[in-house]
């Protein structure tokens, strides 16, 4: 081939390289490609002019090209809407404008205040705390459903669900601030999230693919809640400073009125922005999760020694077990969310193997606290708590272990080991739900915790 | 003739695998024998190729490695895995179900044109 023919096809590369949706290794290939059908262009007498021409007339538009492969490399559909989708695509992957957005942010905001009319020291409060998942994520559910329109099945599933769920969380008479009161507090919101899932991914909640986009879209709305947090936080603190320079105490106004409305607002708007500005987030999901699984890993190492080193591994402090527990479910999350971050194509690396070393962390802090709740069974019989904390920790066993073993085979490069991580991952997400309305439902009265 | 768009794909992955049965290979050689395996009547873009080579090999199916070509390009080789040639098995199945279907139900209607234009 002459330099004329190399200067041409390098001028191509740097076309190819510069769409975001293809991938260095991804080029090689093509440019393979394009070579070898020159190549054999020329031998059948075509001059080299004349055979790129030829081939590259063949290889398609490079917006064609750099479109299926955007297709492809993932299902992100931001990427097809900067490529020029059709107004249709566009519509279909939820890139609304803002007014609706806001017309939901106020409903939003306006029914995490309306409860707070009511009598807050007495029954209205608790139920208050009781159902405040469904409360929270009604209006997000709301938007998702009037958004996404899923067909009628599936919107009266999930608007009857989150119904069905705040008569459930209500449901018994539960001590106020007793144990059943907390976890029932605690595991609405788990139900209420897989609803917004069920809202968020359609009739695609069947796949792999579907599930995995609920997760990548759980973190960036976490991501965009904790950011919108920190600004109303500190928009509260000024507020806060100016009225008590004029000698206004605004104490009331801002815990009574802008804290629920924010927080009701901020969840609509979140799960916009999420949609609405994907490119931004994407890009801090992956240096997010390898920031922090290192110092999970960690923190797993620290906490193993210092358990170790007490001498007391069969009789843990309660308070422990229920912070190990925390931190474990928080080091699934992240498991979880790493993968969302992974490029399909990854070769395996150092940060699989420091998932792995975290994993592994993860379950022998898990299997520490098995012993210890199994032995406080045996030693005391059971009761609620052990109940509710054997349940989760047998869940995030399976759940640790498999992933343990699927991440070592992701190392080891083999072929679809990535694939069937995401599936096992995704595939628990209902067995979470599960869990939880057992824990709502099925627990209190089976310890008669109900108060009379 | 005019092979529709949702043929050409639906045939692409049995096809793909199919030939690295026969042996292992590459993109181009790939799609010169879907050439020829259809007397030219199949024109795969690369567009079409490549994102499936690449699926499939994330799903497990078949094997990328990279090697070099016979004037030392760099140059991306494939394999078929155990679990490509368990998915081909039941390709294979599927298409000849459909195939002997269709074959039958045109030897019943003794509605056979025979080769392109021959009816007239």
């Amino acid at each position: 081939m002459t330099d004329a023919l190399d200067t041409q096809i390098d001028l191509w590369r740097a076309h190819m390289e510069r769409h975001a949706t293809i991938t260095t290794p991804e080029v090689d290939e093509l440019e393979d490609h394009l070579r070898g059908h020159i190549e054999s262009l020329t031998a059948a007498g075509l001059s080299d002019d004349e055979a790129f021409l030829v081939a590259m007339k063949r290889l398609g538009s490079q917006d064609d090209i750099a479109r299926e492969f955007a297709r492809e490399n993932s299902k992100r559909l931001w990427k097809q809407l900067v490529l020029g989708a059709s107004e249709d695509d566009a519509r279909k992957s939820g890139a609304t404008g803002w007014l609706p957005a806001v017309l939901f942010a106020v409903v939003g905001a306006v029914l995490v205040r309306l409860p707070l009319f009511g009598n807050l020291n007495g029954w209205a409060g608790e139920s208050y705390a009781r159902a405040a998942g469904v409360i929270g994520l009604a209006a997000v559910v709301a938007y998702l459903l009037w958004r996404n329109a899923p067909g009628r099945t599936l919107t009266v599933t999930v608007a009857g669900g989150m119904a069905a769920l705040a008569g459930l969380a209500l449901m018994y008479p539960l001590r106020s601030g007793g144990d059943a009161f907390i976890s029932t507090a605690l595991h609405v919101p788990v139900v209420a999230w897989l609803l917004v899932g069920l809202a968020y991914a359609g009739d695609r909640w069947r796949t792999t693919e579907g599930r995995m986009d609920f997760v990548t879209f759980t973190g960036e709305w976490v991501i965009y809640m904790t950011l919108l947090a920190l600004g109303g936080g500190v928009l509260m603190g000024i507020s806060a400073l100016v009225a008590s320079a004029a000698g206004v105490n605004p104490a009331t106004v801002l815990t009574e009125w802008i804290l629920p409305f924010g927080v009701g607002g901020a969840a609509v708007i979140a799960t916009w922005l999420v949609q609405a500005k994907r490119s931004v987030i994407e890009n801090m999901a992956p240096v997010l999760a390898r920031v922090f699984t290192p110092l999970f890993t960690l923190t797993f190492g620290v906490l193993l020694v210092v358990i170790l080193a007490s001498g007391n591994i069969l009789n843990l402090d309660r308070n422990l077990l229920a912070v190990c527990n925390a931190i474990l479910v928080l080091a699934a999350g992240l498991v979880l969310y790493s993968l969302t971050a992974r490029s399909d194509d990854a070769r395996a690396g150092w940060f699989d193997w420091l998932q792995v070393a975290l994993v592994a962390g993860a379950l022998a802090l898990d299997l520490l606290a098995l012993v210890n709740i199994v032995t406080r069974i045996g030693d005391g019989g059971w009761t609620f708590n052990r109940t509710m904390l054997l349940g989760a920790n047998l869940i995030l066993l399976a759940n640790l272990a498999v992933s343990a073993w699927l991440l070592i085979r992701v190392t080891r490069s083999e072929g679809g080991a990535v694939l069937r991580l995401e599936r096992w991952q995704t595939a628990l997400l209902p067995v979470y739900g599960l869990w939880a309305l057992v824990v709502i439902v099925v627990l209190p009265p089976a310890f008669s915790l109900l108060s009379s | 003739m005019d092979i529709p768009k949702d043929l050409v794909a639906a045939s692409a992955t049995p096809l793909v695998l199919t030939i690295l049965a026969e042996s292992d290979s590459y993109g181009y050689a790939i799609i010169k024998r879907v050439g020829e395996l259809s007397s030219g009547q199949l024109e795969w873009t690369e567009g079409l190729l490549y994102p499936l080579l690449h699926r499939l090999e994330r799903q497990g199916q078949i094997e990328g490695t990279w090697g070099a070509s016979e004037s030392g390009r760099k140059r991306r080789y494939y394999r078929l895995t155990a679990d490509g040639r368990a998915a081909l098995t039941g390709h294979q199945a599927q298409w000849r179900t459909v195939s002997t279907a269709l074959e039958a139900a045109w030897t019943a209607t003794k509605l056979d044109f025979g080769p392109a234009g021959a009816f007239a």
